[in-house]
């Protein structure tokens, strides 16, 4: 049993703003391998939850007219990893969600939970920091958008006020068109573990692949809160594919980073990680994006 | 007073109807209102698969699964897979044969991980089974004979087709 105090289901994406709004203490469930699992340990102990988990209007991705990729936020990660949308565009999306937990936790935690939980390790966010993410948050107020950079407030902090849902995570054409990524995980295990570091980046290179128009690079456990790192960004653009830019992009990500040391792995080490990670994954994304090294 | 809400599913091949406590997980009420007890409980947070069950034809962790989330979904435990006169599945005896279970504990949960693969009817690499097994936990066997034992029934149903 869970100390839950009540439990309402949801049965539409308007009936569950107006039960956050009627229950003013209650928290969202979705999958619940988060929220049951504080539960379980306390944190969450005597809540009114409000769950979502039924509303099937919020599970699936699809693109826009525009080219927007629109993954809705109850889409479990098995079903972004083998989404076709996903395998073509933002492949490397699926690849880093299908390093959470195990197969079973990837076939009830959804992509929503991951984000809205806002802890800087979710496998999920650091990849959507990557590839420059929309969140689209719908209150008893209407929809608005806020870009991923400021949809994170705190550690475990999010802009979401507390009758609004997250009801779509959208990828613009812009983003994605013409850039490869990599994603790299470091954990100490190879499944059912959480990421001592992790790095996504992604890369568009000149039609000759000899330069680098734009790298966006994005860290989890390098700080609070998963981050971009603007400056080691600015260093590349415009530069040759050459392993000397490389290695000084890798050294310039450490500046705008802040990780601490905790029980999991110490601050040295995730900065040698951050460094590291960066020259990894920037190399595989250049190769493929089809440039020669 | 608690909140309890009706519950309607299919519980291996049986259509069930049960009143159920909304604090339950999906764990509690199989081993409670039907003495599944299969279904182990593990850690109780996700993370070592001995409440593994499969719903609608995928695996999930019952402990960490809602049981009124279960209300018209199909759901089958390794109880499912006994025969008429109390005979094993081949995956079952596969386990035995080659020695896949010691204490036994997370050995349910394994199984119908494996069941979920084997239905899937393709052939995968011993890698690609690890992976896909990497949800449930073994503290006794190492996994070596469990994913000996998954490889083995893979190969033989897949010769039989």
């Amino acid at each position: 049993m869970y100390d839950i105090k009540a439990l309402y289901e949801a049965t539409s994406v308007e009936n569950a703003i107006a039960l956050l709004v009627e229950h003013p203490e209650a928290i969202i469930i979705a999958g619940g391998s988060d929220v049951l699992v504080q539960m379980r340990e306390g944190r969450l102990a005597n809540r009114e939850l409000v769950s979502i988990f039924k509303l099937d209007e919020l599970r699936g991705v699809s693109m826009d007219d525009d080219g927007t990729i629109r993954i809705l936020p109850l889409t479990n990660f098995t079903t972004i990893t083998n989404d076709p949308i996903i395998q073509k565009y933002i492949n490397v999306l699926g690849e880093a969600v299908d390093m959470v937990g195990g197969p079973q936790i990837r076939n009830i935690a959804t992509i929503g939970g991951n984000t809205c939980n806002g802890v800087t390790s979710a496998d999920s966010a650091s990849t959507l920091f990557a590839w420059d993410a929309l969140m689209e948050l719908t209150g008893p107020n209407g929809v608005r958008q806020l870009p991923i950079s400021e949809f994170y407030v705190g550690p475990g902090k999010v802009a979401l006020e507390h009758s609004e849902l997250l009801t779509a995570i959208l990828i613009k054409k812009e983003s994605y068109e013409a850039y490869a990524g990599h994603y790299i995980k470091y954990a100490m295990r190879n499944a059912m573990d959480i990421a001592t570091t992790c790095c996504s980046v992604n890369v568009k290179l000149s039609p000759d692949k000899k330069m680098i128009e734009d790298v966006r690079i994005a860290y989890g456990v390098a700080g609070p809160m998963p981050r971009r790192t603007s400056t080691a960004e600015e260093l590349i653009k415009n530069k040759p594919v050459e392993m000397e830019h490389i290695n000084a992009f890798a050294k310039a990500a450490l500046t705008d980073v802040n990780p601490r040391t905790s029980w999991r792995a110490t601050k040295e080490f995730r900065l040698h990680l951050v460094e590291e990670l960066a020259n990894r994954a920037l190399i595989e994304a250049i190769k493929r994006s089809g440039g020669v090294l | 007073m608690p909140q309890l809400q009706l519950v309607k599913c299919t519980i291996n091949g049986k259509y069930t109807e049960t009143m159920i406590d909304v604090r339950a997980s999906l764990t509690d009420m199989l081993r409670n209102s039907f003495s599944l007890n299969s279904v182990k409980k593990g850690c109780e947070v996700g993370e070592c698969g001995a409440c593994n069950v499969i719903i609608d034809g995928k695996c999930y962790n019952s402990c960490i699964y809602l049981a009124v989330w279960a209300d018209g979904k199909e759901i089958r435990t390794l109880e499912s897979l006994l025969g008429p006169d109390g005979e094993l599945a081949d995956i079952q005896q596969a386990f035995i044969d080659e020695a896949a279970v010691q204490c036994g504990f997370c050995t349910p949960g394994f199984i119908m991980t494996a069941v979920e693969i084997l239905e899937t009817r393709k052939e995968y690499s011993r890698d690609e089974l690890r992976k896909m097994l990497s949800g449930n936990m073994c503290r006794c066997t190492g996994y070596e004979n469990i994913i000996n034992a998954v490889e083995k029934t893979m190969f033989k149903r897949l010769r039989k087709q």
